[in-house]
C-alpha cells in the first residue's frame, strides 16, 4: 500500500491509500478523484489518465516508461517533460508519498 | 425523413450485434456513427490487437471482430450513416425524431444508444488563442487539400496523420513540422521520408518544441512555438494543423434529458431502457449494478434491448421467442435456403 497525493489543477488535494498492484489511475478512479478520465480503462490507448510528476526526484524514481507510453503521451492534453500516464504506474510500497499533479483537463 | 423501427447510435461491436438481434426478430434499423468507419473502439483504438475473451472465438483482432460482425448482419441490408453525429432526440407522440449534424432526420419507435464513451472527436490544441481560428486557419483534419496550395503551413504532431500530411502537402505548400520529442511514432517508411525531405530542405522539421500561441488580427499570421527550455520562436504561417489523434467525448448525448451517472446512462437490466420510454442504452455507455465494460456484456445487452424495441415497434403483435436453428421465419430473414 502507498499513500498517494493527487493535486487537482485548481489546487485541491486528495490523499488516499492505494493498494499494491493497482495503478495510480485506478487509485484516483476508485476514490472518485476528478480530473482523471481513463476512457480506455488502462489500455494505454486514450491518454486521458495523463498526470505530471512535478517533483524531479519522484519522476526519476518511478518505474521507467515502457514502449508506447511516450507515443500515447504525444496525444495527451498539454504534455510536458514530466508527463506520465497514470494507468502505467503500478503502485508498490516504494511509491509511498508520491505526489501527482493533474492537468487542466484531459482533452 | 427516414422512417424505421430503431435508430442505433454507434456502430461499435455492441451496436452491430444489436442490429443483428433486431434483424432476427423482424425489425428494421439504421445505424449512425461519427467515425468514418464501422467498429467503434475495436477499429479506432486497437484494430491489430488480438482479443481473447469473445465466447467461442479463442483469438481475433479488433478488425477481424468488426468484419465478422458486419458479415453477420449483411443479410438484413441495414444502412450505415458514417461520419455523422446524432445531435438531437425529440419526442413526437409515440415516436422519436432523430437529427444528425449533417442534417439527416429519422423517425423511429426506438433509439438504441450504443455510444461507447462518446463520439470520437479530434483532439485540439491546449491553447486559448487557437479557438477563434478553429475551423478556419487552425485545423484538425484535412477536408480539401487544395486550400493549402502555395500557402505556408505549420503541422504539429508525431504520428502517421501528421507525417503523411506533411509529406503530401509539401508537394504544393511550404511545410514546417513541429513535434514535442525527437522520436516520431509514425510508420518507419514515413519517418525516413520526413528525414529525407528535411535534409533536402523541402520540409522544415523542428523537434522538442510545442505550440505556445497563435497570432493574427482577424486572419492568422503566425504561430509561437516553445522549446523544452522555454525559448520562443515565431513562425509566419497561413495555416496551423494539429494531429493528436481522437478523444471520446460524450457530446450531445448529455443534452437529451437522460439520467447520467458520471459519463454513463443508468438502465434497467430487464430490457436496458433508460429513464425515457423507447430509448435504450447498451455497451460501454450504460451502467447498472455489476456492469462489466466488455464486448461480451454488450452483446447480451443488445439482445435484450432488441426485444424491448419490439414492444413499441409492433404494439399489436406478441413477441415470440424462437431459436435460429429451428425457426424457418428467421432463416428466411437471413436468406438461408434449405
Ligand atoms: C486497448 C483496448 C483493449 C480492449 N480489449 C478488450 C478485450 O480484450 N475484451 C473486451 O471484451 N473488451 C475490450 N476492450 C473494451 C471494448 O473495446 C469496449 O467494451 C467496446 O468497444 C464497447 O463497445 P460499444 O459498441 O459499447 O462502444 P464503442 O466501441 O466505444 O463504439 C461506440 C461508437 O459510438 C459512436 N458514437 C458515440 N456517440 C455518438 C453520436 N452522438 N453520434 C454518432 N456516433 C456516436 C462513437 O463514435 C463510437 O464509434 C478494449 C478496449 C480498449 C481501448
Ligand atoms: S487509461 Fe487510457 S491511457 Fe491510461
Amino acid at each position: 500500500m502507498a499513500n498517494i497525493k493527487y493535486i487537482e489543477f485548481n489546487g485541491k488535494e486528495h490523499k488516499v491509500n492505494v493498494p499494491n498492484g493497482l495503478s495510480v489511475m485506478e487509485g484516483a478512479v476508485q476514490n472518485n478523484i476528478p480530473g482523471i478520465d481513463a476512457d480506455c480503462g488502462g489500455g494505454m490507448s486514450c491518454a486521458t489518465c495523463h498526470v505530471y510528476i512535478n517533483d524531479d526526484e519522484w519522476f526519476k524514481k518511478l518505474p521507467k516508461k515502457e514502449m508506447g507510453e511516450d507515443d500515447m503521451l504525444d496525444q495527451a492534453y498539454d504534455p510536458k517533460l514530466n508527463s506520465r500516464l497514470s494507468c502505467q504506474i503500478i503502485v508498490s510500497e516504494e511509491l509511498d508519498g508520491l505526489v501527482v499533479q493533474l492537468p487542466e483537463k484531459q482533452g | 425523413m427516414i422512417k424505421t423501427d430503431v435508430v442505433i447510435i454507434g456502430a461499435g461491436p455492441t451496436g452491430l450485434f444489436c442490429a443483428h438481434q433486431i434483424g432476427i426478430i423482424g425489425l428494421k434499423c439504421e445505424l449512425v456513427d461519427n467515425l468514418d468507419k464501422i467498429g467503434g473502439q475495436c477499429i479506432e483504438l486497437y484494430p491489430d490487437k488480438p482479443i481473447y475473451d469473445i465466447p467461442a472465438v479463442p483469438e481475433c483482432t479488433g478488425e477481424e471482430l468488426t468484419n465478422n460482425l458486419v458479415q453477420q448482419i449483411k443479410p438484413f441490408n441495414f444502412n450505415f450513416h458514417l461520419s455523422d453525429r446524432v445531435q438531437e432526440l425529440k419526442n413526437n407522440n409515440d415516436k422519436w425524431i432523430v437529427k444528425t449534424l449533417s442534417g439527416k432526420e429519422f423517425e423511429a419507435y426506438n433509439v438504441v444508444i450504443a455510444g461507447g464513451v462518446g463520439s470520437f472527436e479530434p483532439r485540439k490544441f491546449p491553447i486559448k488563442s487557437a479557438e477563434k481560428f478553429d475551423g478556419k486557419s487552425v485545423l484538425y483534419s484535412v477536408k480539401d487539400k487544395n486550400i493549402f496550395k502555395d500557402k505556408s503551413l505549420v503541422i504539429f504532431g508525431g504520428g502517421d496523420s501528421a507525417l503523411d500530411w506533411a509529406i503530401e502537402l509539401s508537394n504544393s505548400s511550404k511545410v514546417t513540422l513541429v513535434h514535442r520529442r525527437d522520436e516520431f511514432r509514425g510508420a518507419p517508411a514515413s519517418v525516413q521520408k520526413i528525414k529525407e525531405l528535411n535534409d533536402k530542405n523541402v520540409i522544415d522539421v523542428i523537434t522538442k518544441h510545442s505550440i505556445e500561441e497563435v497570432k493574427g488580427n482577424g486572419s492568422l499570421e503566425s504561430v509561437d512555438i516553445k522549446s523544452e527550455s522555454g525559448e520562443i520562436k515565431n513562425i509566419k504561417t497561413d495555416y496551423v494543423l494539429g494531429f493528436f489523434g481522437l478523444i471520446m467525448k460524450l457530446g450531445p448525448i448529455a443534452d437529451w434529458g437522460l439520467n447520467l451517472d458520471k459519463k454513463t446512462i443508468p438502465v434497467n437490466t430487464e430490457n436496458f431502457e433508460t429513464n425515457k420510454k423507447g430509448i435504450f442504452a447498451i455497451g460501454d455507455i450504460c451502467s447498472y449494478p455489476g456492469k462489466l465494460k466488455l464486448i461480451l456484456s454488450g452483446f447480451h445487452e443488445g439482445a435484450l434491448a432488441a426485444r424491448g424495441c419490439f414492444r413499441y415497434a409492433r404494439p399489436d403483435e406478441k413477441y415470440r421467442f424462437e431459436f435460429t436453428t429451428a425457426s424457418s421465419t428467421i432463416k428466411d430473414r437471413l436468406g438461408i435456403k434449405e
